[in-house]
């Protein structure tokens, strides 16, 4: 059995709004073992991205805020920390990627000057050190001619190039956990595989967990070895690829794995799911999948199931498996 | 870069010619006889023609336009008309008195506006924000005089801290060499004549420095909000940054750009001389000088004092352009 990096337990994290509280995580459990490429899939505003920023705790605030639960960075819960120990674990244990390369980094500042900068604020090392550290780095994610690279500014680089050296930057310290948000969405397919390659070989090179947070299925049957499905704040479904894409047993996640075109097959329309994700609010009743459901019957819409575990690792948040109808109330 | 200062100061000659043109036809554009205006009416016809003849009105204007561009080449402003004075040498030592008031104004326009902009943005929606931001507003809709009179009511009248008028102790005065009368104090080495000359800076550069300070404050906060929510911000953050390195390092100097025009362009318009201040504090600057030729018809003065001002806010706006390229490496004035 593998050991949990990262453990989220029960995450609530709340919006507080003038049209009220929103909960855009809901309840979320999720585990990312060590070695291991977790998938996180949802469509827009399903709180994927919430719950990777409230692992490092940079959920804007206000008017976001965790209202619960637990996230053990291995074994260490980070909910009650406070600024300065949640400074010395960004960046540092966990690092994360964002999805636009063209705005994440400082346009008035170097390649070099921004991964030094990282490595200075939590090693401490000399300038020179950290430089040669700095080229060391751009040179491991495939930046050509490093030592020109270094110094110059990321508008002299393409989207593709800033993306390494984004991931050169999140991993200068070797965390022992990598977040990337939507890393290859606003980036060319061709550049997409290199990207992806690139961060798998991390991955497998340096045993660095990664917690890839995408709405792209051909990305996480490509990339990963477990996959959590979220839908509007909650984890539906979590298993191995294979299960996932083989035996999918939650509707939205069927839905999903439909709406994928297949080259081997035509199709005069493409398989879209019904209706939309639905407006969170904190007095949601029912399954909150129940009204775009195909299968959908009349306990969906008075009380919410459970996770569930269906197999050793395939756990599904729905009526049709698991709970009996007796045990909701 | 150089090749981009060459190109850009090589702009600055037609706008430059074009400025000389428009202050020598100031002298034409008076309307009827120009000497008469100038004498009044009751000068007799042989001082009309001295005068006409003093600065060259009897010539064809394209004759007195080349004549009058031969002497600014030379450095040569003309006489003024009413001290016989050449009025390069007279306006000089104004000049360095709005130019040290300029520089107080705006060292405390820009310190205190950029400041209060950062923590206004840095604590939105605090008390602290909505305060520097209603000072700010009364800031820029204070007519400046009256707080210069109120200034002097206060420190100077009521509670006898700071100096009124004037711009040093002249009970001692320290022999002026440069007219910056800090530098002159300093190379005289009398320090207790600095300390009542920055005493003597105070309340004006206050007065004059609050109108581009509550713009500044303002122009920092909206450029600051921009970009504390900008992704490379949440990148810094993730990396672990203190949220004081967070806004100074990374935040402040992409929020400068809008601020370093604003700078530029009041430390302009405050260099154009400050009349209405100047008059309350009897600050001997280009301003009172100016507004002296105008009460007493000196047109050559009028005309040289428009184009030294003309020509250091072109100065200055070359400057500022070079200036945003030092801070900001995307732009590449060489591509352009």
């Amino acid at each position: 059995m593998k050991q949990p990096v990262l453990r989220i337990e029960d995450l609530h994290t709340h919006f507080f709004t003038d049209r009220g509280e929103v909960p855009a995580v809901d309840g979320v459990d999720l585990v990312v073992n060590s070695g291991e490429v977790l998938g996180v899939v949802g469509e827009s505003g399903c709180g994927k991205s919430v719950t990777s920023l409230s692992v490092l705790k940079l959920v804007p605030s206000p008017p976001g805020r965790i209202v619960g639960g637990r996230i053990l960075l291995k074994g260490k819960d980070l909910v009650p920390l406070g600024e300065k120990e949640m400074r010395g674990i960004r960046g540092n244990l966990v690092s994360m990627i964002f999805q636009e390369p063209m705005t994440s980094l400082n346009p008035l500042f170097t390649v070099g000057q921004q991964i030094i900068e990282t490595v200075r604020l939590h090693r401490g090392m000399s300038r020179k050190a950290a430089r040669a550290h700095a080229v060391e780095m751009l040179q491991k994610v495939g930046i050509p001619r490093a030592e020109e690279i270094v110094d110059e500014y990321p508008h002299q680089l393409s989207g593709g190039m800033r993306q390494r050296v984004m991931i050169a930057m999140s991993i200068s310290l070797n965390p022992e956990l990598l977040i990337a948000d939507e890393p290859t969405t606003a980036l060319d397919v061709t550049i997409q595989a290199q990207i992806l390659d690139l961060i798998r070989r991390l991955n497998e090179e340096q045993g660095t967990a990664v917690m890839l947070i995408t709405h792209d299925l051909g990305v996480v049957a490509e990339m990963c070895h477990r996959v959590a499905v979220m839908y509007a704040g909650k984890v539906v479904e979590e298993g191995s690829v294979y299960d996932i894409f083989n035996h999918p047993l939650h509707p939205y996640t069927q839905g999903l794995i439909q709406s994928v075109p297949r080259m081997n097959e035509h199709r005069e329309r493409l398989y879209s799911i019904p209706g939309n994700v639905p407006v969170l609010s904190k007095d949601m009743q029912g399954c909150r999948f129940a009204p775009r459901c195909p299968h959908v019957m009349e306990v969906c819409m008075r009380s919410l199931p459970e996770l569930i575990r269906q197999e050793e690792h395939h756990s599904c948040r729905c009526w049709l498996h698991g709970s009996s109808q007796e045990d909701a109330v | 870069m150089n090749s981009y200062l060459f190109k850009r100061v090589m702009v600055l000659i037609p706008v430059l010619i074009g400025m000389t043109l428009i202050v020598f036809s100031i002298i034409h554009a008076i309307p009827g006889d120009p000497a008469e205006t100038i004498l009044g009416q009751k000068a007799t016809e042989q001082s009309k023609e001295a005068l006409r003849q003093q600065l060259g009105l009897d010539q064809p204007w394209l004759q007195q336009y080349f004549n009058y561009m031969g002497d600014l080449l030379q450095g040569d402003l003309g006489t003024s008309i009413r001290t016989k004075t050449p009025i390069a040498e007279e306006m000089l030592p104004y000049l360095a008195a709005t130019l040290e008031l300029t520089a107080a104004s705006m060292l405390f326009a820009t310190f205190v506006g950029v400041n209060a902009g950062i923590l206004s943005a840095w604590k939105q929606n605090s008390w602290f924000d909505y305060a520097a931001m209603i000072v700010a507003l009364i800031g820029v809709s204070m007519p400046i005089f009256w707080l210069g009179l109120m200034e002097q009511l206060l420190f100077a009248i009521k509670l006898h801290w700071l100096p009124s008028i004037g711009r040093m102790d002249q009970r001692d005065p320290v022999e002026s060499i440069t007219n910056l009368y800090i530098i002159d104090t300093i190379l005289a080495g009398r320090w207790d004549q600095l300390w009542t000359v920055i005493k003597h800076l105070i309340l004006p550069s206050i007065a004059l420095g609050t109108i581009p300070m509550a713009i500044i404050a303002r122009m920092t906060r909206s450029s600051m909000l921009e970009v504390m929510s900008s992704d490379y911000i949440r990148t810094a953050k993730a990396k672990g940054m203190s949220q004081f390195l967070v806004v100074y390092k990374h935040a402040l100097k992409n929020s400068l750009i809008p601020v370093l025009t604003v700078v530029g362009l009041q430390t302009g318009s405050l260099l154009g001389g400050a009349v209405l201040t100047e008059t309350i504090f009897a600050w001997p600057g280009v301003g009172r000088y100016i507004y002296e030729a105008i009460s007493s018809r000196d047109y050559p003065v009028i005309q040289s004092g428009i184009l030294i001002i003309a020509f250091i806010f072109v100065f200055i706006n070359l400057l500022v352009d070079l200036l945003y390229a030092a801070v900001d490496p995307r732009i590449n004035y060489n591509k352009g």
